[in-house]
């Protein structure tokens, strides 16, 4: 098993498990960790193949650096709606906005 | 001085006047009351205006002619006329009509429809004065209608009573009669001439070319075709002015209200006739000249006219209600015009036309005072005793009186009566008109002693009279001024002074002096005291005793009395024969329309009802069932659908998810390099 084939299965371990939590969890805030996870999963493949893969320059490094950026802001963005949502349904469970009607 | 194009004016103002008080509002009384009269007497003064502009120039055919229309490249024109003819005739129309008006106000002043009495009379008076200042026979034709619905309108307008309810439909369809021979002499002066025109500028159809060429065409049997078409014009007369044979609605005319039948009954309308034969004059006498005609049309006139003034005056001998002894006496002067245009003297009947109007609106006029006095009582036979209690009315029927039977030298009617006759007496073709004018005179004299005597002498034999009072102020005013009229009216046109005579004709007529025709004078003055001393003897002097005391003529005459109380039975005649036709034709007609047509009706309707039956089956067993399964399917599909959309998000993405997992699976397996 060379190093790349190994971050690998460790990058799709990583997206399992947060797609899993994803599926399965009633709570929005555990959903949002589970698509982090995703997230942080495919970074992981973009450093395995930065750092292991045949093509040079540092284009896998930079689309990280936005990666990690933007899923700040969408973490953010993630919790200002579950906030909103529990203000307004006093509850966070995601089975609960099953309605688009406010 | 009014110039021809402004003519319109005239008949203009009452025609707004009746507009406007068709459209008030039913409770408004006193505005068509006002705007009737304001218009009538504005009309008066333009006339006024228009008799000094006809004057100034007798002769001249002063006219403003306009096409209403083109039909195809046939040009229909009106216009208006202005000659002495038509301009006299306005004024004396306006002026009865003031005077009829102002009498109206107090003698329906307690009828709830008194608006729409006035607005009827506002439409009859613009009829009548747009059919005397027309210069067309179309306009004319169309006004003489417009006439003839206001008098039905006015006959029937108490038409709560049966009996003016049918004497409103008698009137109307019997002068209908005459009017179908008006319409087609119209349509055949039209085709002949190509223009309705009376006057213009030479082209008109009583200017010489036109009548050149209708005097010349002639017809099989000898007839030109000026005889034709004046003879259906005449017709039109016939039935306008009550002549026999078609004078039968005009007694039956009398229920309307009193000024109806004094304005339009006796004092205008019937004249119109007259008035229309001696419009056309120079038509009706284009075949006089001609050798060979079988039937010269003023030689029907001058017979028709004497039938009916003989007939009239006997007919007047025997009826016992006030307004039909009139109203036969005016069938009877309505003859003697006619007469007057038939022996070629049209200018004598257009005077003796507005004598006429002067005393028969008075008389009708002051029949109405008594009636009105009398509680509606008008059968003569239980009036009396009216002198002492209306004295005013008395005076006033007396010389209104005075004036229709012709006492001599200083009444209007002996004047224009001495013309008529003159006249018939130099008739060259037969003598019959003049013996039945004079015979006339004194049938005349003979029953206005009668009705006189029986109304106002004598002692009260109904409660009506017994209980009678002056009329008010409105109706004696209207009485004075008509019966100054009655007198002085005769003035205008003596033999020593023919003023109207003149203006008339539009060339000078020589003035004779009373010395020409001073035998005829003579002669009809013993025939009138004559009349007067008959009927005072068998009334004046022993006055009946009660109302159901038989006449004094009915114990003399029992068999022709009789004959003349059923009106010669011409009533019945025409009921048996004409009455009787028409009815053969109206079963006739039922029997067709509920056999016949009914049932090709009847089928038409069943043959759609059974297509409609078949359409309804389709539609609603066939279409509709196969729509509603269709939409039932549909609605159950999308509420099988429907279900899956639940809401919950971590279900949609499980379904992403699976479907994302395939699609990989699927690019594996295809190959994915």
């Amino acid at each position: 098993m060379s190093p790349l084939h190994l971050c690998l299965a460790l990058s799709a371990a990583l997206f399992c498990t947060g797609l899993v939590a994803v599926l399965i969890r009633g709570n929005a805030i555990l959903v949002l960790l589970g698509v982090e996870l995703m997230l942080n999963a495919a970074n992981l493949n973009f450093l395995a193949f930065w750092r292991f893969g045949p093509g040079g320059g540092e284009a896998g490094l930079v689309f990280v650096l936005f990666s990690i950026a933007v899923a700040a802001a969408e973490a953010a963005v993630g919790m200002a709606l579950v906030i909103a949502v529990h203000r307004h349904l006093r509850s966070i469970r995601i089975a609960d906005a099953n309605r688009l009607k406010g | 001085m009014l110039h021809a194009s402004h003519l319109w004016l005239i008949p203009a103002l009452p025609l707004l006047a009746a507009a406007v008080g068709a459209a008030a509002p039913r409770t408004a009384r006193r505005l068509p009351v006002a705007l009737a009269l304001g218009a009538i007497i504005g009309s008066f003064l333009l006339s006024l205006a228009a008799l000094a502009g006809a004057l100034a120039a007798p002769a001249a055919k002063l006219t403003a002619n306009f096409t209403w229309f083109w039909a195809g490249s046939t040009a229909v024109r009106l216009g208006w006329l202005l000659d002495p003819l038509g301009a006299l005739m306005s004024v004396l129309v306006c002026g009865v009509s003031v005077l009829v008006f102002i009498f109206s106000t107090a003698y329906l002043r307690d009828d709830p429809r008194l608006g729409r009495f006035f607005t009827c009379l506002s439409l009859f008076v613009a009829a009548m004065l747009g059919l005397l200042v027309a210069n067309s026979l179309l306009l004319l034709l169309v006004c003489w209608e417009l006439v003839g619905l206001a008098s039905y309108l006015l006959i029937g307008f108490w038409f709560e009573r049966p009996a003016a309810a049918a004497a409103a439909k008698k009137a109307f369809i019997t002068t209908r009669l005459g009017d179908l021979g008006f319409l087609l002499g119209l349509l055949w002066l039209f085709h002949a001439t190509g223009s309705s025109l009376f006057y213009d500028g030479g082209a008109g159809v009583l200017e010489g070319g036109a009548l050149e060429r209708l005097a010349a065409t002639t017809l099989p049997g000898g007839w030109t075709a000026a005889t034709g078409i004046g003879l259906l014009l005449f017709a039109g007369a016939v039935g306008k002015s009550g002549q026999f044979p078609l004078h039968v609605w005009l007694p039956d005319a009398m229920e309307g209200p009193t000024p109806v039948s004094a304005l339009i009954h006796a004092a205008t309308m019937v004249a119109a006739g007259v008035f229309l034969v001696a419009r056309v004059f120079p038509l009706m006498a284009a075949d006089q000249g001609l050798g060979g005609v079988p039937v010269h049309a003023l030689t029907a006139v001058a017979v028709i006219g004497s039938v009916t003034a003989l007939l009239g005056a006997l007919l007047a001998v025997a009826q016992t209600d006030i307004k039909r002894v009139l109203a036969y006496s005016t069938v009877s002067q309505l003859g003697y015009m006619m007469l007057a245009v038939g022996v070629g003297a049209w200018e004598a009947a257009v005077f003796h036309l507005i004598t006429h109007a002067c005393f028969k609106a008075l008389l009708f006029l002051g029949s109405g005072s008594v009636i009105h006095a009398a509680h509606h009582e008008q059968d003569a036979r239980r009036l009396g005793g009216l002198a002492t209690r209306m004295r005013f009315t008395y005076v006033t029927f007396l010389l209104g009186t005075g004036a229709l039977i012709g006492l001599p030298l200083v009444f209007s009617g002996f004047w224009s009566k001495e013309a008529v006759l003159h006249a018939a007496e130099l008739w060259p073709v037969s003598h019959l008109p003049f013996l039945a004018g004079l015979a006339g005179v004194v049938l005349t004299a003979f029953y206005m002693t009668r009705l006189v005597s029986e109304t106002f002498l004598g002692r009260a034999r109904g409660d009506g009279a017994a209980h009678a009072h002056e009329s008010p102020r409105a109706m004696t005013l209207s009485l004075a001024v008509l019966a100054v009229a009655s007198v002085a009216a005769g003035w205008i046109g003596t033999p020593a002074w023919p003023w109207l005579q003149s203006q008339l004709t539009g060339a000078p007529v020589a003035a004779h002096g009373l010395g020409e025709g001073l035998g005829l004078m003579i002669l009809s003055t013993v025939l009138v005291g004559a009349g007067i001393a008959a009927g005072g003897w068998m009334y004046a002097h022993s006055p009946r005793a009660d109302d159901r005391a038989p006449d004094p003529l009915a114990r003399r005459f029992p068999g022709v009395f009789a004959a003349l109380v059923a009106r010669l039975w011409i009533d019945e005649f025409y009921a048996a024969t004409v009455g009787r036709l028409l009815r053969g034709a109206a079963a006739l007609a039922a029997w067709l329309e509920r056999w016949v047509w009914g049932g090709l009706v009847s089928l038409t309707g069943r043959v759609a009802e059974t297509t409609g039956e078949v359409n309804r089956a389709i539609d609603e067993d066939g279409l509709n069932t196969g729509f509603d399964r269709a939409s039932d399917g549909l609605r159950d599909a999308a509420q099988r659908y429907s279900r899956a959309q639940t809401g919950e998000v971590q279900g949609y993405l499980r379904a992403v998810v699976v479907g994302l997992a395939v699609l990989a699976l699927l690019l594996v397996w295809g190959g994915i390099r």
